[in-house]
């Protein structure tokens, strides 16, 4: 890496009951020139017939991240802050294996450039000290980036949670999720 | 005659709306800056502030501002977007005229002008002044607000003046002068945080006000709970701990009987009611029957849940109750408000610390707007127009005799029926869409086409404007220095990033150079919009809205200042009422006696389903920023009936069918949504499109008896399934309705 004024005291919180469903997160993701206009980030309703209920989908950037493991042309890869950066151009051979094998869905293959890409937690502003665009302009907190002790003091209800069961498997991720106090992890049952 | 020159398809091929979209190649300039411009949002009342990237005098876009101290950085769509607006291809960059059979051609500014001023002066002179009226809006900065309200009255020289806040807040305006003597909300949001019950009474937050919702949210971190009373299960009412899904239409019965629940179970402050208010007997008297059975009878709401709020308003030691329009779109509006604020009072929970009261103020600037004289019964500082002292204290400030001051005009939709009677003959407007924003819309836009002579000022042309014989093209909020006042009474700085392009010029320049050629040039003589800010100081200097001590260097130094702000070395008033000294004439807030009575159209055997209209958080108010943006648009392309699926199944209504949704005023086809986040006698449907797609064909033109604002949220329908699924938003383009 070259100079980088990274800030590993700072954290991603994911609180996905706090979405909105704005969109603000998707828009301003977009903006960003690397991007084209494709926002990184996906905010979906859940049922609207049955509620108002939107959940918003970042990337986890996992500790052990399943999309480099599978990728055949080791175009992905973590870097030394724990963040799982977008296939490279020029390695990416679109062959849609990350997409399938990533636990949260978050790579999309992007047809007419035969690449994949994803969130890479902007880089471009956590690598100068800013925080991500997304966490910057969430209006309700759902998105939230800071320290953990930041965290502790504005939300004493919540805890923040990164390790997701899904069936035997766990996955430990960098971004956090908000949940009730004294919880340890998010059971994904593959029953349901 | 103000009639449309051509078919309205083939000026929207014209001039639009058509859709701004960022280029996905990048934006030239946006890596390399001019300028970084720090200003706020154009949108609603609450004022973010935003830092807008220059290039080129264009704007390329954004970096949210995390330093501005109510929104640090947060951002809804409308604001991510808002930069979209700047640059657009339906810019307006000459004068235009209208030519039957041809549409608009365009015209030199001193010919636009000689024709205007000639046109004021023919209708003046034939039927007198008052047959000018002018219409102006509250997305204008304080400046041009309180310029329009000179320029009406000395300028014009009618009392025929009015805005688009008639629309939005006057309900609690009226009610906030009645009870407390002043019109502002009484704390700012920081006084959510620690708020034990915080309770929103017809506002959907999460999609009008999104960046509040993070100060709702600090509530509920630290213990708070939210109480939300809405019709529909908004995204801020689905995590609320309790909802109440009122029947529209009935607030003043659910506030009188928790008020009844309060008194019965002893939750007041007997020394704050004694010592500092009025007329409690009254509230009481008034409430004396509301028991629960009534309560649910009449509201809707099961009497388990007015209870429940009841027990959680009551006893609390902190509270915020926040209105909007919800409860002020009525024909009760007035007293909708008093009853929430007798609530408030009740429990003596106001002017302390996480004790607020406040309704949430639509528009940009729809606070400051409505202080500052472009109301037609008020004046500057919310002096009142017929009160001697205040006029002859404007008229100093102003230079003029006092008999020369018009009196109390009429309200914005008085006027547009007034012109429907043929006595106003000439209209200018500026910053007002009434034909998509007015209720019963088929009347404005028959009045429209009975107008001599119409004049409007705008930046784009919107639906309204396409029937006017003159449009001048006015300013951008970005293209002019000046100030707003958010929600939250903080006076705040919008900074000019760029000039306006090709031949449109700053409204400013624009009322000046009209007010020379009607004659009254020494009265405005402004090089800046700071020396406009400086006579405003003294105009408003000693009425309640007091902005003398407030400086733009001031503003700047703190970020914002709230008024009252009498002296230079005041620091503001973030928090009203601390003194407990309210600006009514004997010095106490004033309860009022709210009984309970029915909305201005009631369901019937032949119209049985009540119709309630509303926002979507892409879009804001008329959409003639929010049409033009393309992403803004995508997200939620057209109208859509949102209704019960029990009350679908009663009409064989099936989802994404073309349903025809008819009240006594018109019919417009809608797709049905089918969602059970709704009250299944009520159907919804937001209001932001124009044309054949605007929902303001059906609803009423019931007005409150003391601010006038329209029952835009209450009115009686019968639904028709039309037996085949609706067209896609691609084909109908309703955001381009003609």
């Amino acid at each position: 890496m070259t100079t980088t004024t990274f800030r590993t005291d700072q954290e991603f919180f994911l609180d996905p009951q706090r979405c909105i469903g704005c969109h603000a997160c998707e828009m301003a993701c977009a903006e960003c020139e690397t991007n084209g206009q494709t926002p990184m980030i996906h905010v979906d309703y859940v049922d609207r017939f049955l509620d108002t209920q939107t959940s918003v989908q970042i990337c986890m950037h996992c500790e052990d991240p399943v999309c480099a493991k599978v990728c055949p042309a080791v175009a992905i890869e973590k870097d030394e802050f724990g963040i799982v950066h977008s296939a490279k151009t020029d390695r990416c051979i679109a062959c849609s294996n990350c997409v399938n094998a990533c636990p949260f869905g978050v790579p999309k293959k992007i047809e007419p450039m035969d690449l994949m890409v994803k969130c890479n937690m902007c880089y471009d502003r956590t690598s100068a000290g800013k925080k991500p665009m997304c966490a910057t302009v969430c209006p309700s907190g759902a998105l939230t980036y800071g320290t953990r002790e930041e965290m502790a003091g504005r939300r004493p209800g919540s805890t923040p949670v990164n390790t997701f069961k899904f069936g035997n498997q766990t996955v430990k991720t960098k971004v956090n999720i908000m949940m009730p106090k004294g919880a340890t992890d998010l059971v994904v049952d593959a029953e349901l | 005659m103000a009639t449309l020159p051509i078919p309205a398809e083939d000026i929207i091929a014209r001039f639009g709306p058509s859709l701004n979209f960022p280029n996905p190649e990048g934006i030239v300039g946006r890596d390399e800056p001019d300028e970084v411009v720090k200003t706020h949002c154009c949108f609603c009342g609450m004022q973010c502030g935003i830092k807008l990237l220059v290039k080129n005098n264009r704007i390329v876009g954004f970096e949210p501002w995390e330093e501005f101290p109510f929104n640090e950085g947060r951002l809804c769509p409308k604001g991510v977007q808002r930069y979209l607006q700047n640059d657009h291809p339906d810019r307006l960059l000459d004068p235009i005229i209208r030519v039957g059979g041809k549409g608009f051609e365009k015209l030199g500014w001193d010919a636009a002008m000689e024709r205007v001023v000639s046109e004021i002066q023919r209708i003046q002179h034939a039927h007198g002044n008052d047959a000018f009226a002018m219409l102006s809006g509250v997305s204008l900065t304080n400046e041009k607000c309180y310029l329009a309200g000179k320029f009406a009255r000395i300028a014009l020289k009618t009392k025929n003046l009015d805005y688009n806040g008639r629309l939005c807040m006057v309900s609690a305006g009226a009610g906030n002068k009645k009870a407390f003597g002043l019109d502002r909300g009484s704390n700012n949001y920081s006084d959510l945080a620690h708020a034990e019950v915080v309770m929103l009474c017809g506002t959907n937050v999460s999609e009008t006000f999104p960046t509040l919702t993070h100060w709702i949210w600090q509530a509920r971190d630290n213990g708070g709970k939210l109480i939300v009373v809405d019709p529909r299960l908004t995204p801020i009412a689905r995590t609320a701990d309790l909802h109440l899904p009122i029947r529209p239409g009935r607030d003043s019965a659910l506030y009188g009987a928790i008020l009844h629940q309060l008194i019965k179970r002893d939750w007041l402050d007997h020394e704050f009611i004694a010592n500092h208010t009025t007329d409690f007997e009254k509230a009481q008297e008034a409430v004396a029957t509301y028991d629960l059975d009534w309560a649910e009878r009449t509201t809707g709401i099961p009497k388990e849940k007015i209870l429940r709020a009841a027990e959680m308003w009551g006893p609390a030691k902190t509270s915020f109750l926040l209105h909007a329009r919800g409860i002020e779109h009525h024909s009760k509006g007035v007293e909708n408000v008093l009853a929430c604020i007798n609530l408030v009072l009740a429990t003596g929970r106001i002017g302390k610390p996480y004790c607020g009261y406040a309704t949430i103020t639509g528009q940009g600037n729809g606070q400051g707007g409505r202080e500052h004289g472009h109301k037609c019964d008020q004046l500057p500082g919310n002096r009142d127009i017929e009160n001697p002292e205040h006029r002859k204290y404007i008229s100093g400030v102003w230079g003029i005799d006092e008999k020369d001051m018009p009196g109390k005009g009429l309200t914005a939709y008085e006027i547009m029926e007034s012109i429907h009677r043929g006595e106003i003959k000439g209209l200018l407007s500026i910053c007002f869409n009434p034909l998509v924003s007015l209720p019963n819309n088929n009347m404005i836009r028959e009045a429209l086409e009975k107008l001599e002579f119409y004049v409007a000022i705008d930046f784009f042309l919107n639906e309204t404007a396409r029937h006017a014989d003159i449009i001048l093209p006015g300013s951008l909020h970005e293209e002019e220095d000046g100030t707003v006042t958010t929600a939250e009474g903080r006076v705040v700085r919008i900074r000019k990033a760029v000039s306006p392009p090709g031949n449109a010029r700053s409204d400013t320049s624009i009322l000046l150079e009209l007010a020379d050629r009607l004659g009254a040039k020494k009265f405005f003589t402004y090089d800046s919009s700071e020396e406009i800010f400086n006579e405003l100081r003294v105009a408003t200097k000693g009425g309640t809205a007091d902005y003398f001590g407030i400086s733009y260097q001031k503003i700047e130094d703190n970020m914002g200042v709230f008024w009252p702000c009498p002296s230079d070395d005041h620091p503001g008033t973030p928090r009203l009422w601390e003194d407990r000294k309210f600006k009514t004439p004997d010095g106490r807030a004033h309860f009022h006696g709210i009984a309970y009575r029915d909305p201005g159209e009631l369901t019937d055997d032949e119209f049985p389903v009540i119709l309630t209209t509303g926002r979507v958080v892409s879009q804001y108010l008329s959409g003639t920023q929010t049409r033009r943006i393309g992403k803004l648009v995508n997200q939620y392309p057209e109208p859509l009936l949102e209704i019960h699926p029990a009350l679908a199944a009663k009409f064989g209504i099936k989802d994404r069918e073309l349903v025809r949704v008819s009240t006594r005023r018109g019919s417009v086809e809608f797709p049905a949504q089918i969602v059970e986040t709704i009250r299944e006698d009520t159907v919804f449907v937001p209001y932001h499109w124009p044309g054949k797609k605007s929902v303001n064909q059906l609803t009423s033109g019931h007005l409150d008896p003391v601010s006038k604002i329209p029952e835009f949220k209450v009115c009686a329908c019968k639904l028709e399934p039309l037996g085949r699924t609706a067209p896609g938003s691609e084909e109908t383009k309703a955001w381009a309705s003609a």
